[in-house]
């Protein structure tokens, strides 16, 4: 499958974003006396991670300007549900927000539904791969599961950094529960990866129905150029390169933001290291996502 | 809407003869042709004349090699549309409702004036049956010719979809699937006709049949029949008998 960058940083940023947003929901159970500063700098950075994601989903529409389309469909389409769950997430956390930053009130309630919503949002774009059965890489429960853990993980990645912004230090028990996220995160990504080397549910003989003969292979393409399946669905990473990748995407995604936040615990330099656990984060989950798409083989494959 | 109708009046689709199809590429223009001023927007060809063209097509034909056990490979040219399939992945997945199933006949269509060019449903659909129109940027896919079928204003002959109309094989046929009396099921109910890749769960109504099984030889009992020597020009009885014999046997 084509990685497109527009959805690559869309499911990026919009994950760790609506997972720190979530994580402010939970706020008023957590956090006490918030500073104004706390609260502006993680609920914007929150609202800038989530909202800059789907602004940049709409880069890979053909016709963006129809996107308020996409709204409608509810009833049978992920896509659809992602939207208005994006939609209802963004709003409700702007009123809780709102008040606890200009009234102080911190509503335990509006602070579960934030948390459900943004949580709701990131299962729904998980679920828009498992629903795709022509790709047999993605059609895995575990699909939408991994994307929710990697949003939690990096929501409270950024939570113990802006925590630790502005209170001078992330504490052992926020720190460890960051970790612990990261940890279980990709250890289900790793496993997620383990049943990447199936057998394929269809093949040339089945989709061409003429496998009781034999062997099927493709003597003329139907087109001499390249044509929108090719680039679209045609896209596939050797699998050289993809084990490659993959190592980097841990390392960069789990390894150092690990030692890093074990680092901060005691050092005086700690939102610097924390900071720079975000990053490392973020990038290797940029390269996680690519790889989602590289990796994928997309059943049409079969007739070429 | 995007949820499927329970059922369909009908089960409209085309039944694909790979005995019969010679890989003439036919079709593909035909559907063009039609399809390019017909329903929704032009299939746009960009850069056609360059180094790398590219263009919008709702039928290709691949063609296939087979080996099987014991004889010669065969080749099998394989033209793939939209199989209209009564559970279309392609139109659940649509998030503004601009891919519908009609409840009337069962063909899948896009409403082009309600389509994003999100793409969600070319990767939904197992079989390539959409492409995504690069000039118009909305989703193009085999309307089944619904703007011929059911024309009044053409002659009736015609009212067929393009494809199936221009076959100079006969190797495209169209009907209703869903009926057990109809020509094209009896067709497929004598010849074998079946799904491509059954295990998506899409319920395609398009049927292909199968090659025939060839004949093992044409000769005598192992002795391949000498086709050169069948070629070869021979005149008997009359003047030119005599003569081509006479010429024989002088050597």
């Amino acid at each position: 499958m084509h990685p497109a960058y527009s959805v690559i940083f869309f499911t990026v940023s919009s994950g760790a974003g609506l997972g720190l947003l979530a994580f402010m929901g939970l706020g008023p159970f957590a956090v006490e006396d918030a500073s104004t500063a706390f609260l502006l700098t993680a609920f914007g950075l929150g609202f800038a991670m989530a909202v800059g994601g789907l602004l940049s989903s709409t880069f890979h529409l053909g016709r963006p300007e129809r996107a308020w389309r996409a709204m409608s469909q509810w009833r049978s389409s992920w896509l659809s549900r992602e939207g208005v769950c994006a939609i209802a997430t963004l709003i409700v956390a702007a009123i809780f927000a709102g008040l606890w930053l200009f009234f102080g009130l911190s509503s335990a309630f509006l602070g579960m539904v934030t948390t459900i919503f943004a949580m709701g949002t990131v299962w729904a774009t998980g679920m828009i791969y498992l629903q795709i059965k022509a790709v047999d890489l993605w059609h895995r429960w575990l699909t939408p599961v991994c994307y929710l853990l990697f949003s939690l993980a990096g929501g409270m990645t950024l939570f113990i950094f802006i925590h630790a912004l502005f209170t001078g230090k992330a504490g052992p028990e926020l720190s460890s529960m960051a970790m612990v996220m990261l940890l279980i995160a990709w250890a289900v990504k790793m496993f997620w990866w383990m049943g990447a080397n199936r057998a394929p549910t269809s093949t040339t003989e089945s989709a061409t129905g003429l496998g009781y003969l034999g062997k099927v292979r493709l003597l003329e393409k139907p087109h001499t150029g390249s044509n929108y399946l090719l680039r679209e669905l045609g896209f596939q990473i050797g699998r050289k390169h993809a084990q490659k990748l993959r190592m980097i995407a841990v390392v960069l995604g789990a390894v150092v933001p690990i030692l890093l936040i074990l680092l901060a615990i005691p050092a005086p330099m700690d939102v610097l290291w924390l900071g720079l656990a975000v990053v490392s984060h973020l990038a290797g989950m940029l390269v996680e996502r690519w790889l989602f798409f590289a990796e994928a083989r997309h059943a049409v494959m079969n007739y070429y | 809407m995007t949820q499927l109708p329970e059922t369909t009046e009908r089960k409209l689709g085309l039944v694909i003869d790979l005995d019969t199809c010679v890989g003439c590429h036919a079709c593909v223009i035909s559907c063009k042709e039609w399809n390019t001023g017909g329903y929704g927007a032009p299939l746009a060809d960009t850069d056609a004349y360059g180094s790398d063209p590219s263009g919008t097509f709702l039928n290709r034909v691949h063609t296939f090699e087979v080996k099987p056990e014991n004889q010669p490979a065969m080749v099998t040219h394989f033209p793939k549309s939209c199989l209209h399939c009564e559970d279309a992945p392609c139109v659940t997945v649509c998030p503004t409702g601009a891919s519908f199933k009609r409840s009337e006949d069962g063909i899948v269509l896009v409403h082009e004036d309600y389509c994003i060019g999100c793409g969600l449903c070319a990767w939904a659909c197992p079989y390539g049956a959409r492409e995504m129109d690069a000039v118009e940027r909305v989703m193009k896919k085999c309307t089944l010719c619904v703007d011929r079928i059911y024309n009044e204003n053409i002659p009736e002959d015609d009212r067929v979809p393009s494809c199936v109309r221009t076959c100079p094989a006969g190797a495209r046929h169209f009907g209703d699937i869903g009926d057990p009396d109809s020509d094209v099921s009896k067709l497929v109910a004598e010849r074998g006709g079946f799904d491509l890749m059954p295990e998506q769960g899409t319920k395609p109504v398009n049927k292909y049949l199968p090659p025939r099984p060839k004949q093992q030889s044409m000769g005598g009992e192992d002795e391949p029949v000498n086709l050169a020597a069948l070629a070869e020009p021979t005149a008997s009885g009359g003047f030119l008998g005599w003569l081509d014999g006479a010429l024989d046997r002088l050597g």
